[in-house]
């Protein structure tokens, strides 16, 4: 595949991902493969083995929780640090996802988002970033893979500056296996925009130091208040890091969120990720009907954007937030921010689950829910494309006590 | 160009895959959007696979399946009597099938009763790909067949995106395979409106 930085090529997301991360001169990778994240780690292991990488090691480990491990250890000891994972992958990680968001290192990990098990499923949701979504890391999700590839500069440039750890989701075989036209990472800008690495402290054996070490009960309350209010922080470099990619490059990759017919809007639909493009296709159709409504993609999802989202939603009637993940007990997280961030407003939300497990979205099923919910006929939960059929059947069959039998 | 979309069936191994890679880049090469999106089962040789294509002069933003194909292709000609092969065609849709056995052999009128017969080609892409590749793999005379009966591709970015694709003589192989497909389809296609 012929590679031409800085102009348009038709290539595979991962492809252009795994060349945005090489733009970024990491000095170590270090990851283990799983679907649907492997196209990324495999093209930069090829890379490394072709001497493309500068001085960057890439490591190979045994599992998930070793390669973030090793990334802990690369950047604490001054380098930058590299890893993607997916799914199972990433819940095996999370010890070591807590402790680099608490050592403040800066690793960047992309998330090719998938389900989490069981039932075992390969396919596309995003429960497995949503699991981990309060562990401290910084979370932006792309639309597509232009964003995908341009949002790993940033979050560089971010971590580095804020001392977090940023993870960029991108949608599993939805965009990681999607050929599309993508401009490949210019070396040149990259370098413009993404000065070298400078730890505030790195382990050095010539003055040995302790990182994460031990603290008591007298501590480690303000540590953790410290930890939060500092994330929190986070939102206005996110936006302003945002907004000079945009200049150097000429591309803008979103920000905190972005509008899409939704300033004026009556209905806006709220969202994360690749369903954003079907979503402003819908949107099309229905504003040709005469319909007020817009979208707002949210690619900033930790820290939350609370308050320029409230903002942005004053002159909405409602919001319809539409996520790929579901969980016993809170339902849709996305769903639960906005809310919070919605309260005493008096704007109607309704939450729609749709996707998981790489159920497909059509543009058929979101027409009618975003009719439904123009209409005020929305269930305030509801499930695209969900087969009741199924369950009444499964339901009757547990409670003739046959389950299993 | 307005948006079209492609569906392609065949099974893991022949290739379905890289021919919506390829297609899109043979698209991408005349200057307009393209978008191949794999629709995945766990891989398994055999095991019935599908991908979408689809383009247009504007950018593509849409993540959804094809579900209303303008055009499948049919790598694997044991497919035709699945249901969810031919789901969603329209009536002007193209059907391009691989198989050495003709229209009337394999009888699809069975499955597909609206589409005018001058839409449905057939071509023999495995039997091609033994000539000149030495190996099964239908998806390049394929593309060539598809360039042929749409009218939509040349067959210069059919070649070049075949050669992207694959390096050396087993691109060339490739190649010639499309190539051939290609004369057969436009040679029947003038044929048919003689």
């Amino acid at each position: 595949m012929p590679s031409q930085p800085g102009k348009p090529s038709q290539v595979e997301g991962s492809i252009a991902i795994a060349h945005a991360i090489a733009a970024c001169r990491p000095e170590v990778i270090c990851a283990y493969p799983i679907t649907p994240q492997t196209h990324i780690v495999e093209a930069l292991a090829r890379m490394a083995r072709l001497e493309q990488l500068g001085n960057c090691q890439y490591v190979n480990v045994e599992s998930e929780f070793a390669a973030l491990s090793v990334c802990i250890g690369a950047s604490a000891s001054g380098s930058r640090a590299y890893t993607a994972t997916s799914s199972q992958g990433l819940l095996f990680m999370a010890e070591a996802v807590y402790n680099t968001s608490g050592m403040r290192l800066p690793v960047v990990m992309t998330i090719g988002n998938r389900a989490i098990g069981g039932p075992i499923n390969i396919w596309n949701d995003q429960s497995d970033s949503m699991a981990l979504r309060d562990a401290g890391w910084i979370q932006l999700h792309a639309e597509n893979n232009q964003e995908a590839a341009d949002l790993h500069i940033q979050a560089f440039r971010l971590a580095e500056q804020v001392n977090l750890p940023v993870m960029v989701c991108v949608d599993g075989f939805l965009l990681t296996h999607a050929f599309e036209q993508i401009t490949l990472t210019d070396q040149e800008k990259t370098d413009a925009f993404l000065p070298p690495f400078e730890p505030i402290q790195a382990l050095n054996i010539e003055e040995p130091m302790s990182i994460g070490a031990m603290v008591g009960p007298e501590a480690f309350m303000e540590v953790r208040y410290l930890n939060a209010s500092q994330f929190d922080e986070s939102l206005e470099p996110i936006q302003s890091i945002s907004e000079e990619f945009a200049a150097l490059f000429g591309r803008s990759s979103g920000g905190l969120f972005e509008h899409y017919h939704s300033e004026a809007a009556q209905t806006v639909v709220i969202a994360l990720g690749s369903v954003n493009g079907t979503i402003k296709d819908v949107v099309d159709n229905l504003r040709d009907e005469g319909a007020s409504i817009g979208s707002i993609k949210i690619s900033a999802y930790r820290p939350f954007p609370a308050a320029q989202l409230r903002e942005a939603l004053s002159q909405a009637e409602r919001v319809i937030v539409v996520e790929k993940s579901f969980f016993s007990g809170i339902g849709g997280p996305l769903f639960n921010d906005v809310v919070r961030s919605l309260e005493n407003s008096g704007i109607a939300h309704y939450s729609v689950i749709g996707g998981l497990g790489g159920r497909a979205i059509l543009k058929k099923s979101l027409i009618e829910i975003f009719r439904n919910g123009m209409e005020e006929s929305l269930e305030p939960l509801s499930f695209i494309d969900l087969d009741q059929k199924v369950i009444t059947r499964e339901l009757l069959r547990q409670r003739a006590g046959s389950h299993g039998k | 160009m307005n948006l079209f979309e492609v569906r392609i069936h065949g099974r893991g191994g022949q290739g379905v895959l890289s021919a919506a890679e390829m297609l899109s880049v043979a698209v991408f090469l005349e200057g307009n959007f393209a978008q191949a999106i794999p629709n995945f089962g766990s891989e398994r040789m055999g095991a019935p696979v599908r991908a979408y294509c689809r383009f247009s002069d504007r950018e593509i933003r849409s993540r959804e399946p094809v579900i209303e194909p303008n055009a499948l292709i049919i790598q694997d000609a044991t497919l035709i009597n699945q249901a969810e092969t031919f789901a969603g065609i329209s009536d002007d849709a193209w059907v391009l099938i691989n198989s050495s056995r003709d229209l009337e052999e394999l009888g699809i009128e069975r499955y597909i009763r609206n589409i005018s017969p001058a839409r449905i080609c057939v071509v023999d892409a495995t039997g091609l790909a033994r000539k000149h590749i030495g190996k099964p793999i239908p998806n390049a005379g394929l593309l060539g067949g598809f360039a042929a009966i749409t009218g939509l591709l040349k067959f210069e970015s059919v070649e070049q995106a075949i050669m992207q694709k694959f390096s050396g003589p087993v691109g060339k192989g490739n190649v010639k395979a499309a190539l051939e497909a290609y004369s057969q389809l436009v040679a029947s296609a003038e044929h048919a409106s003689a």
